[in-house]
């Protein structure tokens, strides 16, 4: 018999009609879903925010079938996973998906709380994948806040990316009569690509 | 690399984001290069599924969309494990599927093909793997379906699968394709994979889990990225 490793299954694109499969209940489809656009409860403790933000593409136009799942420590910083052995105990998942196929201007938007930094020295920051057809290999990105100067000026991760490209981790914020609402465009290419982590 | 990490995504064996003959990967490929993370907390973790996700026939394809009666086409098992590079059970991971009907058509409201739907097929499910990293699905053989990337161009059949295993950092979304199928060869979906890591994107046809008088029977096992160490030889693919 031949010897052989055990190697990565190949990735391949999410494709264009995941939405009945992973986002059922936020494109109206008669399936339940596992996650959404909503991470927040009544009793979620922390700053309620909003992130919302579209994907571009390299001629700049919103993309209408990206999907981008969120993942994200609790207001205390936690992580709701047995590795995080602080565990979370604030009833939070921090797990979320959106589909940017239902908001007529192809935003994706999470109704969630503002994380707490994972540990001493690090900026706060929320993690993203992004998939879509195209995308044959999903991306992972990062999220941080742009008001956390004093925070993100030491942290390891934004110290290790060019200076010129760091604006495009840093998500705007602006109040509104709902909320605290964050932007965070996401561009696949150009000038303004986001800084993509090999995870 | 700290010993709990997991491994590198192998880029050996997932595609370039750049493959032109996929033509919308040409203004959604990412054009820099990676930067490299160490993995945090962040990376260490993910979402944690258990059987409270999973609804009684989410795993049977054949009945989670009956309205009255049971779908057309050829009835299949899909069954397999998930395993990290050392060939270990991946148990508790999440899977969910997607897929076109028997003519080739999505639930999906933006699928343009004209070919029937049926009122007794969804097309979606989900599954949590055993202690033995195992799996099973029963639904029904998707069809070809044609797409526009080119000239005559149609998708060879196949059953979408979206993985988290233990962590952000084994997060799969694949494809599993039918052995055999003569579009394989046409396709620049399957094509971008790398040419010695694409069999592993294809099912084996199995005649031991081929339920007599009911159901043929494929094998789709699934590696995802381990821990720190070398992967161990194994015998296997």
């Amino acid at each position: 018999m031949t010897k052989a490793v055990f190697r990565q299954t190949p990735s391949q694109t999410v494709g264009p009609f995941f939405a009945y499969g992973l986002t059922p209940a936020q494109y109206g489809y008669r399936h339940s879903s596992i996650a959404g656009p909503v991470l927040v409860e009544p009793d979620t403790s922390g700053r309620r925010i909003r992130l919302t933000g579209q994907v571009l593409d390299g001629a700049g136009e919103p993309i209408p079938d990206a999907l981008i799942e969120l993942w994200q420590a609790d207001a205390a910083g936690r992580f709701a996973h047995p590795a995080d052995p602080r565990g979370s105990n604030l009833g939070f998942t921090g797990f979320g998906r959106c589909g940017t196929g239902t908001d007529p201007g192809h935003r994706y938007w999470f109704d969630t709380i503002k994380p707490g930094a994972a540990k001493p020295g690090e900026a706060p920051c929320l993690s993203l994948i992004v998939l879509m057809r195209g995308l044959l290999s999903h991306a992972y990105t990062r999220v941080y806040f742009a008001d956390e100067v004093v925070a993100n000026a030491s942290d390891p991760v934004l110290a290790s990316v060019p200076p010129e490209r760091l604006a495009t981790l840093l998500a705007r914020p602006e109040d509104l009569p709902g909320g605290r609402v964050y932007h965070f465009d996401i561009h696949m290419q150009g000038p303004a690509e986001t800084v993509f982590f090999d995870v | 690399m700290a010993e709990d990490s997991y491994r590198p995504r192998d880029w050996q064996s997932h595609p370039p984001y750049l493959h032109p003959a996929y033509r919308s990967t040409e203004l959604r490929a990412p054009t820099r290069p990676l930067i490299p993370l160490r993995q945090s907390l962040a990376e260490l973790t993910g979402p944690v599924y258990g059987h409270a996700a999973l609804a009684p026939l989410d795993h049977d394809l054949t009945r989670n969309g009956a309205c009255n009666g049971a779908p057309l086409g050829e009835r299949i098992v899909v069954t397999g494990r998930v395993l990290d590079e050392a060939g270990r059970a991946v148990p508790g991971c999440l899977i969910e599927i997607w897929q076109a009907n028997a003519a080739g058509r999505y639930i999906h409201r933006t699928d343009q093909h004209d070919a029937p739907l049926d009122a007794n097929f969804f097309g979606g499910g989900r599954a949590l793997t055993d202690d033995e990293g195992r799996y099973r699905f029963l639904t029904i053989k998707p069809g070809a379906y044609p797409w526009g990337n080119h000239h005559n161009a149609w998708r060879p059949n196949h059953i979408h699968f979206s993985l988290f295993g233990p962590s952000l950092a084994t997060r799969l979304v694949t494809q599993m394709y039918f052995p055999g199928d003569p579009l394989l060869a046409l396709d620049p979906i399957f094509q971008g994979a790398p040419e010695a890591a694409r069999h592993r994107l294809i099912a084996d046809f199995s005649i031991a889990v081929t339920e007599p008088g009911f159901a043929l029977g494929y094998v789709f096992d699934i590696v995802l990225r381990g821990r720190g160490a070398t992967p161990m030889e194994a015998p296997g693919r």
